[in-house]
């Protein structure tokens, strides 16, 4: 018995637990609600399913989180990242709309490309912004989110691009065996996230710098290059993700591509559990809230809620979430619960000041 | 004597790993001060957590005025009247005076607060203290002394029955501890119980009426402090008789002069820097100790950081083995073997996030650059090596180094920078609020570090740590560096004193 109770409580312990806690009960909760949500079939040589679908479409929340969670490990935020994705959108669709062959693999690599290349260009703007001139964050890259929506309209001359490419239509809506090709495009990037941060020294000096950047300073660390490097980095994974987002109705929209995914990255970054504030920050977790937004947002929609009241359901969801993960909320909430099954019993201190009796 | 106003019995607490407290007695009476001692680690803070709500208790009772209480929160302990004043003020240095004395508890008429009476009670109660002040001043304009005074007016504001001194006076001066223990006196005769944590054997014989040793978590004893010689408290508290600071004084020193013959490692000319030190010559060579003395906001710091490039200087030069060279970021002086242990371990020392590891291999691997990352294997070798050289203690190196006591974290920063292998090490307070046996392990380090080549440039506030490990001494007194000593037979503390109260050549 011990030896399971132990067991459980590493487990419960570990970082992962509390994301991974939460989107298997929701999946759980969709499950009742229709028993076919799990349900996966084999169509024409694809995989297809609710469940298929809604790892179809995180990929390009859980690209753009990847970058963010960097960003926040540092202590600062990417508000761009939705209007870095238009843009990278607007540049990959005009470069391919403007091709003799619209369906030429060479040319919808140069696409991919271009999108990665101006997404990182606009993150070094932010990040000279950030480290360089050092202006907070969060004014910082506000800019970006406000001017990228205009420079996306200018790129596609505020119009609705549309392109008829078979290769670019395979980034976002297609399958490569048997599983949707963004799949793929998101594993390499986090494969790649976890190379750079883990096998280099990298994510340590992210961590260090944004746990306590002077310390940092003073053990030699040139935090500015690593704050630079991170926003180039998120800027990157944006442009990246904007080739996911038009790919799948292939057409390039200024207005609408990317619009507040910045705010659904920031709480997959927060849900997988690293702190806003800057330090220890844990990439499968971001992955693991990244499912769960999306699987979240779907969830709503196939509860028939309309679209409006589902934000505000989206909302309490998130609350709960985030306060579950809090040791302190969960101590709490255990405390009082104990304390109700114990009465009657005699006040354990003095009668005029109650006391929130914590678990021993 | 009286009853007991606090008994905390049996106390255990226990954290991953580290059993911290183990059935611990403790009994405080009104009108004393109880010095609460032992070593780093020994579970003094812990005690003092559990007793304040910090922590939740494993097992354990505590009755406070003869009614059994467990706190969830400070803030419950503050309300049931138990109050502490840590070593690091924490208050708001960016409020008023008047808003740090009130602040949660402001007076209010009809849910709008009354400055006018919140300004008057905070000057009636900083005048029980004899402290007056403009209490409409931020609290951050003022000496660390004051802001400590206010945290203690706060504190015996909001509760009349315990008052817990965490470290009080590791930051003060000669001057400014006297001021605090009249305050302490004066609380005493009113009939408060203060328990009082230090790690200066001298201050505890001055003020307190009883001691109650800790060690490893246990309870050694408790004593009347008239009745227990400052060796026994020594002994007790760290397990065995204390001789290496003895032998360290034995040892002959080697000679200045055959010291000061070859090119120094660091040579400072004219540095300066406005505002925070004024021009300075200052020699530093191979295998030789140069202390610095000097009051408390004397300049100490200052030199050190501009050596180290923390700040930049704005006036003179420096060469490093001869060669003009300049040090305006700390890398650069990492390029040239130097290294620097803040006197300020949690704001400018540790990254409080990462592992023991993590934090010792930090500036080597700064050096190294990210994209060359030490291998993990070697990581381990040259951790646990310091681990067990330094005796850090819990020696896992996996474990998050905020959950280490101040001690041992001080030796972690150590660590960070014996594996950079430097040429000169400066050490800023590098003793400061850490107990007599680990006090004397880096002492000893100190000496076997310059024995072995290596230059050292050593802070202390206390004068006879600097006087027994130093070749020479160079003094600061308000922000100029006044004179330097050859530590010969004929220097002693007083000379020293006399050269900082003098400000001139002696």
């Amino acid at each position: 018995m011990s030896d399971i109770r132990g067991a459980l409580q590493r487990v419960s312990r570990h970082n992962l637990f509390w994301p991974a806690l939460a989107l298997v009960l929701l999946v759980v909760a969709n499950v009742i609600y229709r028993p076919g949500f799990v349900k996966i079939e084999m169509l024409q040589g694809h995989l297809y399913g609710s469940l298929v679908d809604i790892l179809r479409q995180s990929a390009p929340l859980i690209i753009i989180a990847l970058g963010m969670t960097l960003v926040i490990a540092t202590g600062g935020i990417d508000l761009s990242v939705g209007s870095v994705v238009a843009i990278g959108g607007a540049v990959a669709v005009s470069y391919v709309s403007g091709l003799d062959d619209q369906n030429s693999v060479g040319g919808v690599l140069v696409a991919c490309l271009l999108a990665a290349a101006v997404g990182a260009a606009f993150g070094l703007w932010n990040g000279i912004l950030v480290a360089g001139i050092g202006i907070a964050p969060i004014i910082a890259t506000l800019i970006l989110m406000v001017a990228g929506r205009g420079i996306a309209q200018l790129i596609t001359e505020g119009q609705i691009i549309t392109i008829n490419s078979a290769p670019y239509k395979l980034l976002g809506a297609g399958f490569w065996l048997t599983l949707p090709f963004a799949l793929f495009i998101a594993a390499a990037l986090i494969l790649l996230t976890a190379l750079l941060t883990r096998r280099t020294a990298l994510g340590m000096f992210v961590e260090s710098v944004g746990g306590n950047a002077e310390a940092s300073r003073l053990a030699g660390i040139r935090s500015r290059r690593f704050i630079l490097l991170v926003y180039v980095f998120s800027g990157f994974c944006a442009g990246t993700a904007g080739l996911l987002a038009t790919s799948d109705v292939s057409a390039a929209d200024g207005n609408q591509a990317g619009l507040y995914w910045e705010l659904d990255a920031i709480l997959a970054v927060v849900i997988g559990g690293t702190s806003l504030a800057g330090g220890r920050f844990s990439l499968g977790g971001t992955v693991l809230g990244a499912i769960f937004i999306k699987t979240l947002t779907t969830t709503v929609y196939s509860m028939g809620i309309n679209p409006q009241q589902a934000l505000l359901f989206k909302a309490l969801v998130v609350i709960l979430v985030c306060l579950i993960q809090s040791p302190q909320f969960r101590e709490t909430v255990a405390g009082s619960w104990r304390r109700r099954r114990r009465r009657p019993e005699p006040p354990a201190a003095p009668a005029e000041h109650p006391k929130v009796e914590v678990p021993a | 004597m009286a009853d007991a106003i606090l008994t905390m019995s049996g106390i255990s607490k226990a954290f991953p790993g580290v059993i911290a407290l183990q059935d611990v007695n403790f009994r405080l009476f009104p009108g004393e001060v109880h010095a609460l001692m032992g070593e780093n680690g020994a579970g003094k803070s812990t005690l003092i957590k559990v007793l304040t709500g910090v922590y939740p208790i494993d097992e354990g009772d505590i009755v406070l005025d003869g009614r059994p209480v467990r706190f969830a929160s400070p803030l419950q302990a503050q309300q049931g009247g138990v109050s502490t004043v840590y070593q690091e003020v924490n208050l708001c240095p960016n409020l008023s005076v008047a808003e740090n004395v009130f602040i949660g508890r402001e007076p209010r008429l009809f849910g709008r607060i009354q400055w006018g009476a919140m300004r008057r009670r905070s000057r009636e109660l900083l005048a029980q203290l004899d402290l007056d002040i403009d209490v409409s001043q931020l609290l951050g304009s003022y000496s660390l002394a004051i802001q400590q005074m206010v945290a203690i007016a706060r504190a015996i504001d909001i509760s009349a029955k315990v008052l817990i001194l965490d470290e009080p006076t590791s930051s003060l001066d000669v001057n400014e501890v006297a001021r605090l223990f009249e305050v302490v006196r004066q609380l005493k005769q009113q009939g408060l119980a203060i328990i009082f944590v230090t790690h200066f054997l001298d201050q505890v014989y001055e003020i307190s009426d009883r001691i109650t040793v800790l060690r490893n978590g246990r309870l050694v004893g408790e004593y009347a402090t008239r009745d227990l010689p400052q060796i026994d408290l020594v002994s007790a508290m760290i397990g065995k008789a204390l001789d290496v600071l003895e032998r360290l004084e034995e040892q002959p020193k080697r000679s200045l002069s055959a010291l000061e013959a070859s090119e120094p490692v660091l040579a400072a000319t004219e540095l300066g820097r406005k505002g925070s030190i004024e021009p300075f010559q200052l020699a530093i060579h191979k295998g030789e100790v140069v202390g610095l003395a000097g009051l408390l906001g004397s300049g100490r710091t200052e030199l050190a950081r501009l050596l180290f490039g923390a700040d930049r200087p704005d006036h003179g030069s420096v060469t490093v083995d001869g060669q003009p060279t300049a040090i305006r970021t700390p890398r650069a002086a990492m390029a040239h073997d130097i290294a620097f242990c803040s006197e300020n371990r949690r704001t400018e020392g540790l990254v409080e996030d990462l592992t023991v590891r993590e934090n010792i291999i930090l500036a080597l691997q700064a050096v190294r650059g990210w994209t060359k990352p030490i291998p993990r294997k070697r990581q381990e070798e040259l951790v646990d090596k310091y681990i067990k050289a330094l005796q850090i203690r819990p020696d896992n190196p996996e474990l998050p180094v905020r959950n280490l006591s101040g001690g041992n974290q001080q030796k972690v920063m150590l660590a960070r920078w014996l594996i950079t292998e430097p040429r000169l090490l400066i050490l800023d307070e590098p003793t400061r609020g850490i107990d007599v046996g680990a006090k004397a392990e880096i002492q000893r380090l100190v000496v076997e570090l310059s024995d072995g080549g290596m230059a050292v440039l050593f802070i202390s506030a206390e004068l006879e740590e600097v006087l027994r490990l130093s070749h020479k001494v160079a003094v600061l007194r308000d922000r100029r560096l006044v004179d330097e000593l050859a530590n010969d037979d004929s220097l002693d503390a007083d000379r020293v004193m006399q050269t900082i109260a003098s400000g001139a050549r002696a």
